[in-house]
């Protein structure tokens, strides 16, 4: 079982996070021209890494905010956590 | 090739069976190839007996990372079904369904398919609704539906829970009785000894490192045991899609993650039919050896680490005993996990791409054992004529940018979510 800890609220187990997918994806820019490759980058294509991955949480099952945490999708070991509105470095 | 038969056995039996031939060769990689196929897997294997078999093409290497059949293939639950709605998904497994049923004699080989039908649970009157739209669905697609009542569960399978009060009472169900099981191993070593036999290549323990793209063109593949040339490469790589496709420089619309899957201690005959849960994901067979084969949802998170989480399980379990209370008293004899190449539809990939000669089989979630021979067909069409056949025209890559996509469970773009 992962253990995860939460910005919050600190270390929790799985079973109280649900999988929210890779936080470094961004939406296009309101109000720019964008591409098709854009939409396609944004919405369907995904780099899924082996390895260190920047993935979205959300902490359903406590106190329900979104945090950013850095897995190995490989070894399942957690690295890093930060809350939603922190940049990843 | 020898033949395999009643009389080749007793022939064989008489030199205490230390005279077969090996069932496939091990040899090195040429310089060059027509086609090479990455990846050893059933739908690999697959697609190198049909080019070979459908279209002439012997000059044909399938190059694999460790060893054949070591994959999603020989790891999952053996189910094969054409139970879609979709027409693209309907006519593709049904014309599936069609070479499952000759698979043994074409491969001269025992796959053991025991086409023992499939039941989808319903567990309210709206899902009975949306199960008798499936199989009025299916049948106008030529597909065998029947659409079953309480009474008509009941005996079919009298083990799963009939009580009154429980959570998700059983309403009824959808049946497909020509759906079934197959020995999964059988299939990638039949297909592998076919393939070797007309002369295809399988280069085992053959890592991937790099690809040869001059002018947009494929002009070769490096891997850990050498150069090879080719101008047609069809990568079929399942979970390792990605990985693969990184070093392409291609963004694709595949995540990967991890399916469970467990079998318990072999009991008596007790069910002869696949049953799926309907308030859940919770699937369930029997083996010929009598362990009870199950499976359920992802783990819910990007994975390749081919082993699973107990939550999941535990979930998936809890799903089980819902339905079929007995299973509680069974010990659990195995428990293993794979990386599904999940796309973002929920439907496969078989298509060109934009480098030419680089041909794309992916996307097959959890759903990729049951298409094998139709997946190895239609691939070999694509790759053999550079064009896609009908049959897997639906299953184009661009769909996700012109927005046809083929979602059949409906689930967005996020189809891991339990």
């Amino acid at each position: 079982m992962l253990h995860i800890k939460c910005p919050h609220c600190g270390m929790r187990s799985q079973n109280e996070f649900s999988y929210g997918g890779d936080a470094t994806v961004k939406r296009p820019e309101l109000n720019k021209e964008i591409s098709d490759q854009d939409w396609d980058n944004f919405v369907y294509n995904r780099k899924s890494l082996r390895g260190k991955h920047w993935e979205l949480w959300q902490h359903l099952s406590g106190c329900r905010q979104w945090i950013k945490v850095e897995r190995d999708t490989a070894t399942h070991e957690i690295f890093n956590t930060l809350k939603a509105n922190e940049d990843i470095s | 090739m020898q033949k395999y038969s009643i009389f080749n056995l007793i022939k064989n039996a008489l030199s205490n069976h230390e005279k077969w031939d090996l069932a496939w060769k091990d040899p090195t990689p040429k310089k060059e190839y027509d086609v090479i196929i990455i990846g050893g897997g059933g739908h690999g294997l697959a697609t190198a007996y049909y080019l070979a078999k459908e279209h002439n093409i012997t000059n044909v290497a399938i190059i694999e990372k460790g060893w054949i059949g070591g994959g999603n293939v020989g790891r999952n639950t053996t189910i094969i079904r054409s139970n879609y709605m979709y027409d693209d998904n309907a006519l593709f497994s049904e014309f599936g369904m069609s070479l499952w049923r000759k698979m043994s004699q074409d491969l001269n080989y025992n796959v053991m398919f025991s086409p023992r039908g499939i039941i989808n649970l319903a567990h309210s009157d709206a899902q009975m609704n949306v199960y008798a739209r499936r199989g009025n669905s299916m049948r106008l697609n030529g597909i065998d539906a029947v659409l079953l009542n309480r009474e008509q569960v009941k005996e079919i399978i009298p083990m799963a829970d009939f009580s009154e009060n429980v959570r998700f009472p059983i309403f009824g169900g959808l049946m497909q009785p020509s759906a079934g099981t197959a020995r999964h191993d059988a299939v990638a070593w039949g297909y592998a000894r076919q393939a070797d036999s007309m002369g295809v290549d399988i280069i085992q323990n053959c890592e991937v490192i790099g690809f040869d793209v001059s002018a947009g063109k494929i002009s070769g593949v490096r891997t850990s045991r050498g150069d090879i040339k080719t101008k047609k490469i069809g990568l079929c790589v399942a979970g390792s899609t990605n990985i693969l496709a990184e070093k392409l420089n291609m963004r694709l619309p595949i995540e990967t993650h991890l399916l469970q899957a467990c079998v318990s201690e072999p009991v008596k005959p007790v069910l002869d039919r696949v049953v799926t849960f309907g308030a859940g994901h919770f699937y369930i067979s029997q083996s010929d050896k009598g362990e009870m084969v199950m499976g359920g949802d992802l783990d819910g998170y990007n994975s390749y680490a081919q082993r699973g989480n107990l939550p999941t399980l535990q979930h998936v379990l809890t799903e089980g005993i819902a339905m079929m209370p007995f299973l509680s008293k069974l010990k659990m004899l195995r428990t293993w996990g794979g990386i599904m190449d999940m796309s973002m539809d929920g439907s496969p990939i078989i298509d060109k791409t934009h480098i030419e000669g680089l041909y794309l089989n992916c996307g097959w979630c959890y759903g990729g054992f049951k298409a094998t021979p139709a997946s190895g067909w239609t691939f070999a069409y694509t790759i053999a004529q550079d064009r896609v056949h009908d049959l897997n025209a639906g299953y184009s890559l661009n769909r996700f940018n012109t927005g046809h996509l083929l979602d059949e469970k409906g689930l967005g773009t996020k189809t891991w979510i339990s």
